[in-house]
């Protein structure tokens, strides 16, 4: 019986602390929550605890398919910056008063990715009956630069390819891991996520004329509990330890 | 009793009726949000989709499939885990209700370093010429491996509540215990298994994260409903609240189903 009144206030000092936590300090540091694309993840983790670092805050990053990152700023998340792996995600935001003007930060390149057991080697592989292919889905950012792509070929090729598609998935994690799995053959991604996938996934450069301007554009969350941190941190993004990590990364610097 | 004594007294019945109130409020707000965030014409606008139609046709086949294995296989093997004592028993049966408690990201994993193209059997799976990742059969094998434990722990309580003595009479009267097992004690422990089979439909039709890992997501084939309402959440919110509706419904009626099988009333009227 004791046993079980201490747990009891055990479990209500948890949930006070969590609560604590909830309100926006740990301890003095004041948090920011970033909300970017996936396929910044491994990018952006260790600038993020830097900034963090010099700025005694706790930045906090939430990483998805920047649709849905858009979608949960639309009902209301509580976030302070939004990276997208797009502008018109966060132009659309601006456009709705859910976000300040948006600054374009950072470039990335399609590739074709494959296992390295696959047989395919170049955009007509692709096409090729039977082989397996997994793209984005059309909602999100990769999706829509890869149906860019196909719609520069020949209107056969891209039917043949948009026919081999087995999965869309819903973000370039998503795509990534199948690749690695050896559950498809082929996939379209950005030529950042070849490299962070760890020599698992060979990429392959697409011909110059169907390279697409994948342009990453970044702001303030308009109702962002730190807008001036979020502003500090969006500037390290387009210059400072966070752009060089980008840099690093593969990403290219902002057109 | 002074004013002070009733106080004291009442303290903890107020409590446990504040706490009562609390968790009612916290897990049925959002289900009534669902309907209240949407009129039932937007419901059936947004269920019109052909896209919405495909992810509820494929959930209904997937499921039935996969229900149908769990009853075909998970009947005998309960009725054999519940009818004998050996060695190691209580070993088997914890490993057979793992899944209950494994995270749905965690069973994708599994799945694919199992049966994935590149997990333990993946070799001998594709040389058989079976195509499970990016397939609906990827979809049935993912449902089956997260719900077969609901069913099975279920059908496992019911034959065991099953008095013995009618097996034995069964086996006095000549029956072989392949017969007793069809004649006697199916049917009469078909409550319990019919009320697991729920349980088990309930948890396949809801099952996201290890068919989205494993058996990824298109439209028709591997896009059941709770992938399409994911899929929906960015650019068709409607649509995925009229998705969620569905389920919603469904699965209260198999609640329902459970409650109403078992013999339980729905307690309007205090007990």
């Amino acid at each position: 019986m004791r046993a079980a009144w201490w747990l009891l206030l055990l479990s209500c000092a948890v949930l006070v602390s969590d609560c604590g936590d909830d309100g926006g300090s740990s301890g003095n540091r004041t948090r920011l929550v970033v909300s970017a694309a996936s396929s910044m993840t491994q990018a952006l983790e260790t600038c993020a605890a830097r900034f963090g670092d010099a700025e005694n805050a706790d930045v906090k990053l939430s990483f998805a398919g920047s649709d849905e990152l858009a979608a949960q700023i639309r009902q209301g998340a509580r976030v302070d910056v939004y990276a997208a792996a797009n502008t018109t995600l966060p132009d659309e935001l601006y456009g709705d008063d859910l976000l300040e003007k948006p600054v374009e930060f950072a470039t990335n390149e399609l590739v074709l990715a494959v296992p390295q057991s696959s047989g395919v080697r170049s955009v007509d592989d692709v096409a090729r009956a039977g082989t397996k292919v997994v793209i984005g889905s059309e909602s999100v950012p990769i999706g829509a630069y890869t149906r860019e792509v196909l719609a520069k070929l020949p209107p056969g090729e891209e039917t043949a390819i948009l026919a081999n598609v087995r999965s869309n998935e819903p973000d370039v994690k998503g795509i990534v891991g199948k690749l690695a799995q050896g559950a498809a053959d082929a996939g379209f991604v950005y030529v950042t996520d070849v490299s962070a996938s760890g020599g698992e996934l060979d990429s392959i450069e697409l011909p110059q004329d169907l390279e697409p301007r994948v342009t990453y554009g970044a702001g303030v969350v308009m109702r962002a509990e730190q807008p001036d941190l979020a502003k500090k941190f969006i500037d390290g993004l387009t210059h400072g330890a966070c752009a060089n990590a980008l840099r690093r990364a593969g990403f290219g610097p902002p057109p | 009793m002074t004013p002070a004594g009733l106080t004291r007294a009442a303290w903890f019945p107020t409590l446990l009726v504040l706490c009562l109130a609390v968790a009612l409020t916290f897990l049925t707000l959002p289900v009534v949000a669902i309907f209240v965030d949407s009129s039932p014409g937007q419901l059936i606008d947004s269920l019109g989709d052909p896209g919405a139609l495909d992810a509820l046709w494929l959930s209904l086949r997937t499921t039935a499939t996969s229900l149908g294995i769990i009853l075909l296989v998970g009947t005998p093997a309960a009725y054999l885990l519940a009818t004998r004592s050996f060695r190691g028993k209580a070993l088997v049966v914890t490993l057979i209700e793992l899944p209950l408690v494994l995270p749905p990201a965690a069973a994708g994993i599994a799945l694919l370093a199992a049966v994935g193209p590149s997990g333990i059997l993946g070799g001998a799976i594709e040389a058989a010429g079976i195509e499970l990742s990016l397939a609906t059969a990827g979809v049935v094998v993912a449902l089956t491996f997260v719900a077969s434990p609901f069913y099975v722990r279920q059908a496992m309580a019911a034959f065991t509540a099953v008095d013995r003595s009618l097996l034995d009479a069964s086996r006095t009267l000549g029956m072989s215990e392949a017969i007793g097992f069809l004649r006697v004690m199916i049917p009469v422990a078909l409550p319990g298994l019919a009320a697991g089979a729920a349980l088990a439909l309930g948890r396949a039709l809801g099952e996201f994260g290890a068919t989205l890992m494993f058996a990824g997501s298109f439209r028709g084939i591997t896009q059941t409903v709770p992938l399409a309402i994911y899929d929906r959440l960015s650019t068709d919110f409607d649509s995925a609240l009229a998705l969620s509706a569905v389920l919603v419904a469904v699965s209260a009626a198999i609640l329902l189903s459970v409650k109403l099988v078992r013999g339980e009333a729905l307690g309007l009227a205090p007990r």
